[in-house]
């Protein structure tokens, strides 16, 4: 039996705590829309300088800023509801509670799906109404694409709750900065093609470069590059399983050098 | 099942500090036990081991029949902590609090729980204010509302009243004493307040260096150092003095 009751619990400390808290909720949704704005008027500007088919270049570049904020919001989502519990201090409440450590993050990616669709929701409406621009007319792959791109969030932030948890606070800073850092191997903007030969076969040990190729193919060309998919789903199973490893290798750790009794600085 | 808690030869060691050196203790079900010792005497690790939040270098822990070691959730589920030293969600307001809680320890009827919690410990005038604006007595009842919310069978607490004026803290204890002879719970206190230990516990285990240096109950510790307060058998073997003549 699955145990929800406990998982609600966590996911609703987290609801109650945004319930109260407007910047909080400002937060979630302010930078994927200012990234929405800027990203719309330069893509305006290309097609017109470049000459190329607006509705394409629009379709490119805007699609990836949607689907690129997906994979950080869904990892901040992920990171940062962590990150609330080691600033209130809670974690030693949570980890004496009978809560699984997977059921913790379970309510975790739980949380990063909410967190995801308050900031993404807004950009992709607004994509709408100044660029005309719908998301959804890349046709029902979206999901596919947008749930890689969620697991891969779940997983790089994963590696910083790993890390935070045998480092103590410190390890913080990697949150805001680990998907980020590895945004020019994501290939959002442009193909893979386009970087040097050396540094192809790293960009596409990532499932944000397969994903991004797979838009392009479906906006560009109207073909659905199902190879891509395969490639961005294996290659989530396989990273997911590692970083599970390694969050349970560190929390076993934490667990024999006394890290879960103070986490936090 | 005759004990709640069984320590056998609990160790800890963080790489050249000892902090625990091989342990042994048993808590019958339904006492009241003191753990007692000066700062760095090793109460907190001990507890700590017991709450699983820390795994032992070596030993054994079975906790209400459990062995923390291969069942730790299912004695965790029966168990409960409350320390003035570890912050509840501060925005949350007290009743959202209990209420996560209620639901991490799968309890049925929470908001019944939390009216009968309310009832009990007088929290009814700011069930809806957040935990981080209440005052240090507040902040105890609550603390201690979320360690009852499960009816746990093992209540561990850390310094329950520290920090409390005498005349809330008095109340505290009463509440406690009142609880635990009508819930029959078991009750783990580590406290630095002997007047409380010897109105409380039924047995004392005295900590000093890792190790347990002397246990009794608090008559039989008083008739052993020849004092009359525990204060002064407290100081008697945190100083290496002898007992008085």
């Amino acid at each position: 039996m699955i145990p929800l009751r406990r998982i609600w619990g966590l996911m609703y400390r987290h609801l109650a705590l945004y319930r109260r808290s407007w910047p909080r909720l400002v937060d979630l949704a302010y930078w994927p829309v200012m990234q929405m704005i800027i990203w719309g008027f330069t893509s305006r500007f290309f097609a017109v300088r470049i000459g190329s088919t607006p509705a394409v270049t629009v379709g490119v570049l805007l699609g990836g800023v949607l689907l690129w904020e997906t994979a950080l919001r869904s990892h901040l989502g992920f990171a940062v509801t962590f990150m609330e519990e080691v600033w209130s201090r809670n974690l030693g409440h949570v980890f004496i509670s009978p809560l699984r450590p997977w059921e913790m993050l379970a309510a975790l990616m739980a949380m990063a799906i909410l967190r995801t669709a308050a900031g993404v929701v807004p950009a992709a409406v607004l994509a709408g109404v100044l660029y005309h621009f719908n998301i959804i007319s890349v046709g029902p792959v979206l999901a596919l694409f947008l749930l890689n791109l969620m697991a891969m969030g779940w997983w790089v932030a994963l590696g910083c709750t790993s890390l935070i948890l045998s480092q103590g606070g410190g390890a913080e800073s990697l949150v805001w900065s680990m998907l980020p850092g590895l945004t020019p191997l994501a290939a959002v903007f442009y193909p893979v093609a386009i970087m040097p030969h050396w540094l192809q076969p790293i960009a596409l040990a990532l499932p944000a470069a397969h994903v991004f190729e797979g838009l392009r193919s479906a906006v560009r060309d109207g073909v659905i590059a199902w190879h891509h998919l395969a490639w961005a789903a294996g290659l989530n199973v396989a990273w997911m399983s590692g970083a599970m490893l390694l969050f349970w290798w560190q929390f076993q750790a934490a667990r024999r050098n006394g890290a879960l009794m103070n986490i936090g600085e | 099942m005759q004990y709640a808690i069984q320590v056998e030869s609990l160790t800890k060691r963080y790489r050249e500090t000892l902090a625990v050196d091989e342990i042994s203790f048993t808590v019958l079900r339904g006492e009241t036990v003191g753990l007692l010792g000066g700062n760095g005497a090793g109460k907190t690790t001990t507890i700590a081991m017991l709450l699983g939040l820390l795994v032992p270098t070596a030993g054994r822990i079975v906790v209400l029949g459990h062995d923390m070691a291969r069942d730790r959730f299912a004695a965790l589920a029966e168990m409960n902590f409350s320390s003035p030293y570890v912050a509840l969600p501060q925005k949350l307001t007290v009743a959202e609090n209990l209420r996560v809680y209620a639901h991490l320890y799968n309890v049925h009827g929470v908001e019944r729980r939390i009216a009968e919690l309310a009832d009990e410990l007088d929290l009814h005038d700011f069930l809806g204010r957040p935990a981080g604006k209440l005052s240090a007595g507040q902040k105890t009842r609550v603390a201690l509302a979320k360690a009852l919310i499960n009816r746990p069978a093992l209540l561990l607490l850390d310094e329950p009243t520290a920090s409390l004026d005498p005349d809330t803290g008095d109340l505290v204890r009463s509440w406690l004493e009142r609880y635990r002879a009508e819930s029959g719970c078991t009750v783990l206190l580590a406290s630095h307040n002997m007047a409380e230990v010897e109105r409380l516990c039924h047995q004392v285990l005295m900590m000093k260096q890792g190790r347990i240096v002397d246990r009794g109950t608090p008559d039989e510790l008083l008739a052993r150092y020849n004092r009359v307060d525990m204060e002064e058998v407290f100081l008697d073997i945190a100083r290496d003095r002898q007992a008085a003549a």
